[in-house]
């Protein structure tokens, strides 16, 4: 199968940068897919937005879909947030994403 | 001095049930909560989100469950101490434990049961490198007194439902107030995001949004606030009040320091009982940890339960438990 795995690649909080092979049909997210790699996401709330320990900023040009009412609501109680802040939780895996890269935000206090 | 037989911290789902399996065994319970309510995480982050996992409910409003638990308890007349913090544990000679809030209040019991989830909930502290030089000197993270604030310039930071509800009713009392939020829109209900326009319209808040505080100043006392904002770039602001209302976050606090085998942030337990490392301290639901931990709320209920018999043979050394069906007792309340 073509494309059944795509590459992101992450930057954690002490700046180092981890290459994460992750397949696209496992209905993942990219918190989970941090998470997965042993990257120091809490995850609080298991993904619903309702966290924001899992806020990342978006290093590389994809465009990712807008994020929803939801997200935008968690970002306010986040801080550091930047134009390119998201919740990891709510960004999909799909193979569009590949060579996607991220960076681990502060963790909030 | 409040005393009780099983001291509970924490009224989260498992702190709750945990008075239910005691009242059975006749023992009763007494809880302490950081938040002003009773629920734990499921009444602070997630009040309309559906469970599907709890034995019996094919799906149940996280809201309603703590109702349904506080109506299933209320037959064996649990008590409160409702936002406070429990800081402090002293063993007393005769066994005993004291528990002490940050109010002040004392609490005592031959067994105490921590039920502190992922931790107490307490306000997001926006990352400005001296926040803390200033706080109770111009920094609250809680409006207390609205009455503090009257005649005084004040900086709410923020974008939810407490900012926007702060912010409008501090416009009748303050002599200035400024909303600093990092977007143009606001989450909250529609009639404060309304409200907060007019306000704004008719000069009496002074709105900033696409902002965000990055700093503060004063002597000793907090006396401006530095504003980075988008397109105007760097504000000072001269101000005598700075309320950033951010939300709350869970965070394991004072317990980290009683003493407990710590690991990940959670208490480890010998899965007989729930027992700690410290007898007569016992940790049940999210905030223990051992093989095969898993943070569910059927889980916290379970570990409530097998916690109770334990419980049971401290209080009452001299007394046998005899295992029955609540089918068979029925509920025999607690006066
Ligand atoms: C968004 C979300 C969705 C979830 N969905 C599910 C689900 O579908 N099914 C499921 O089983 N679980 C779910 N969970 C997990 C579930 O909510 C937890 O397992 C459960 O809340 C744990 O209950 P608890 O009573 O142990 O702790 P908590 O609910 O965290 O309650 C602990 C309480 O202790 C208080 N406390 C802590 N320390 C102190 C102190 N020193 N002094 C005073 N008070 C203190 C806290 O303020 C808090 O109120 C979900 C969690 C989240 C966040
Ligand atoms: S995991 Fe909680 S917001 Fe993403």
């Amino acid at each position: 199968m073509e494309n059944s795995e795509i590459v992101v690649f992450v930057t954690d909080r002490e700046g180092s940068e981890h290459t994460i092979e992750v397949p696209v049909d496992m209905n993942l997210n990219l918190m989970e897919v941090m998470k997965g790699s042993d990257l120091d996401v809490k995850a609080t709330c298991g993904g619903m937005a309702l966290c924001s320990t899992c806020h990342v900023y978006v290093l590389s040009t994809h465009s990712l879909p807008e994020p929803t009412d939801a997200e935008e609501d968690m970002l306010d109680q986040a801080f550091d947030v930047e134009d390119n802040s998201r919740l990891g939780c709510q960004i999909k895996i799909s193979a569009e994403l590949n060579g996607l890269k991220v960076k681990l935000a502060p963790e909030g206090a | 001095m409040i005393q009780t037989d099983i001291l509970i911290i924490g009224a989260g789902p498992t702190g709750l049930f945990a008075v239910f399996e005691a009242g059975l065994l006749r023992l009763r319970c007494h809880l302490i909560d950081s938040l002003p309510q009773a629920g734990g995480q499921l009444t602070e982050i997630y009040p309309k989100k559906p469970i599907y996992d709890i034995p019996g409910f094919p799906e149940v409003m996280a809201g309603k469950l703590v109702d349904n638990l506080m109506e299933q308890i209320a037959p064996f007349n649990p008590g409160f101490t409702l936002g406070e913090r429990a800081e402090t544990i002293d063993k007393q000679e005769n066994g005993q434990f004291v528990v002490t809030t940050n109010k002040g209040t004392q609490h005592r019991a031959p067994v105490v049961a921590i039920a502190g989830g992922l931790g107490s909930f307490e306000p997001r502290k926006p990352p400005i490198s001296n926040i803390s030089d200033y706080e109770d000197r111009g920094v609250s993270y809680i409006v207390k007194d609205p009455e503090v604030y009257r005649g005084q310039r004040i900086v709410i930071a923020g974008g939810g439902d407490s900012a926007l509800d702060w912010a409008i009713y501090l416009a009748k009392v303050a002599s200035e107030v400024t909303l600093v939020h990092r977007r143009e829109g606001f989450r909250g209900a529609l009639d404060s995001v309304e409200k907060i326009k007019e306000l704004s319209q008719q000069g009496r808040i002074n709105l900033l949004t696409s902002a965000q505080v990055v700093g503060l100043s004063g002597n000793g006392r907090l006396q401006a606030v530095d504003v980075n904002h988008k397109k105007e770039g760097a504000i000072k602001l001269e101000v005598d009040h700075f309320i950033p209302l951010f939300g709350l976050i869970p965070k394991l606090g004072p317990i980290g320091d009683w003493g407990l085998e710590i690991e990940n942030n959670a208490i480890k337990v010998n899965t007989f009982d729930y027992s700690t490392n410290i007898h007569g301290l016992f940790a049940i639901g999210d905030i223990n940890t051992y093989p095969g931990k898993l943070k569910l709320i059927l889980c916290g209920f379970h570990e409530a339960t097998l916690m109770c018999q334990s419980a049971f043979k401290i209080v009452n050394p001299d007394k046998k438990i005899s295992f029955k069906y609540t089918t068979v007792t029925g509920i025999d309340g607690l006066s």
